[in-house]
């Protein structure tokens, strides 16, 4: 395939694509545990807020919220200080798609927090453990173990959903795309390859959780036989 | 219809009375609406569509002959692994780079030029791919007894398809497909970056008119939840008809003769 000489905008373009998809995914998987612990709080004000979250999140669709956060963080600075700031499309691309991201992240943290076993936390606590060090030593190793594989998933969608970052102008993998495509005449060839590397940015991601998955149940390998 | 809604929007004027954002949604009204019902239509259609072509796949997807079953998974792989975006721009802008097209005139000019089948092929062709991989799932879900019953009763191959794996199949996947509806709603959006005026582009096109960002937002994200909670609505009720035999029947408590 003849690029024509936009090879390298192509991979500028990946690299902000993989930027903006990793910061995401730390904050959405903030956000995500913060969902679960919320969805199974105690105190219902924070269960209502945790399903909210859930449910808003799961009907409107990405471009809109990215849409909104763009467009919506311009005009809250606007009226707070009274001046004209042009939100960076990357930090707004990050908090739509961590949103997003930690929406579905909290139902499978929730669904993984539930299936550890009961007797694990009461035995750390028999131990003498704190409830931080119970959290940190106990619960998050086999909780990764079971995530993994829905967290997996969550993050090919969000590998994926970065290109609707580039509708408000970040210089994304698509946006390159876009931009040498207007170049050349040349749009099947341009996101041909745009389509290309993000197929091979999906199958990287998917050896790359397999080898997680592996490595989270190393100790659980003999007994699954 | 259209004028029972420009009269339902001029009297929600008057009786907003100037407060805003309630006179501008009167006003724009018509303009929203007609974008929910293309982007009704987009899905519906592409729904449609997309279903007609993922069984095929998903067929040849479960055979064992590799010429058959590795196009499928390449079709599967493509379609699932690529941005809908990238997909979108492929068939609108990407389609012009190859002059044999532009030169075959009716397909061109009234099918493959214009924004709205660009979307219905794009859509349809995303949501096969997920569909047969749903599809192919539940096909091979499908309890071995029965199929072993329907061999036993002699049906051909072809029969037994049709009549038993089939439609126990779609059974199965129902609750699994209205999430992939869903999905499909929400990535219907992305009409509105080709120039088709769904609810996301309509709202936008509003937007730029009224320079009411936040406003029309919320109330298209308002739209968008609205019509998720009817479609996940619709697809309970059909789950409860067609999956009829899961039912728990509710018997009348009786009490124990002793």
């Amino acid at each position: 395939m003849d690029l024509q000489g936009f090879g390298h905008l192509l991979l500028s373009g990946t690299w902000v694509t993989l930027q903006l998809a990793f910061t995401s995914l730390f904050f959405g998987l903030v956000l995500g545990l913060a969902g679960a612990a919320a969805a199974l709080a105690p105190i219902a004000p924070l269960r209502w807020l945790a399903t909210t979250y859930n449910t808003l999140m799961r009907g409107i669709p990405e471009l809109l919220l990215v849409l909104i956060i763009y467009f919506g963080a311009t005009e809250l600075i606007e009226r707070l200080t009274g001046s004209y700031v042009e939100v960076n499309a990357f930090a707004a691309g990050v908090a739509a798609l961590s949103i997003a991201f930690g929406a579905y992240a909290t139902e499978v943290f929730r669904s993984a927090l539930l299936e550890i076993p009961k007797g694990q936390r009461e035995a750390a606590v028999a131990l003498g453990m704190r409830r931080w060090d119970t959290f940190r030593r106990i619960v998050l190793p086999q909780l990764w173990r079971i995530a993994l594989p829905g967290l997996g998933n969550l993050f090919l969608v969000l590998l994926k959903d970065t290109a609707l970052v580039s509708v408000v102008g970040l210089e994304d993998l698509m946006r390159q795309a876009y931009v040498a495509a207007g170049f050349t005449k040349l749009p099947f060839t341009f996101y041909m390859a745009a389509a290309g590397i993000y197929l091979v940015l999906t199958i990287i991601s998917m050896q790359v959780i397999q080898r997680l998955e592996r490595w989270a149940n190393r100790g659980y390998l003999g007994a699954r036989a | 219809m259209s004028e029972l809604i420009v009269m339902l929007s001029e009297w929600l004027q008057t009786l907003a009375g100037g407060a805003e954002p309630w006179t501008a949604y009167a006003r724009y009204l018509p303009r929203i609406l007609e974008g929910v019902g293309l982007t009704l239509e987009l899905i519906v259609f592409s729904g449609v569509v997309g279903l007609v072509i993922a069984l095929p796949i998903a067929l040849m997807r479960i055979t064992h002959n590799p010429w058959l079953w590795m196009p499928a998974y390449g079709y599967i792989f493509f379609f699932r692994g690529t941005p809908l975006l990238v997909q979108i721009f492929l068939v609108y802008y990407g389609l012009s780079q190859f002059e044999g097209l532009r030169d075959t005139g009716w397909l061109w000019t009234e099918v493959l030029s214009q924004p709205y089948w660009c979307a219905i092929i794009a859509f349809s062709l995303n949501t096969a791919a997920y569909s047969a991989e749903l599809l192919r799932g539940a096909i091979l879900a499908v309890p071995r007894g029965e199929i072993e019953a329907a061999r036993s009763l002699g049906l051909p191959r072809a029969t037994q398809y049709r009549k038993i794996i089939l439609p126990r199949a779609f059974g199965i996947i129902l609750p699994a497909y209205g999430n992939e509806v869903i999905l499909m709603l929400k990535g219907s959006a992305l009409a509105s970056t080709i120039t088709l005026l769904d609810l996301m582009g309509a709202t936008r096109n509003v937007i730029a008119r009224t320079y009411m960002n936040m406003e029309f937002f919320l109330l298209a994200g308002f739209l968008y939840l609205l019509m998720a909670a009817i479609l996940i609505g619709l697809f309970r009720v059909a789950e409860h008809f067609i999956n009829a035999h899961r039912r728990v029947p509710r018997r009348k408590a009786v009490g124990l003769k002793c």
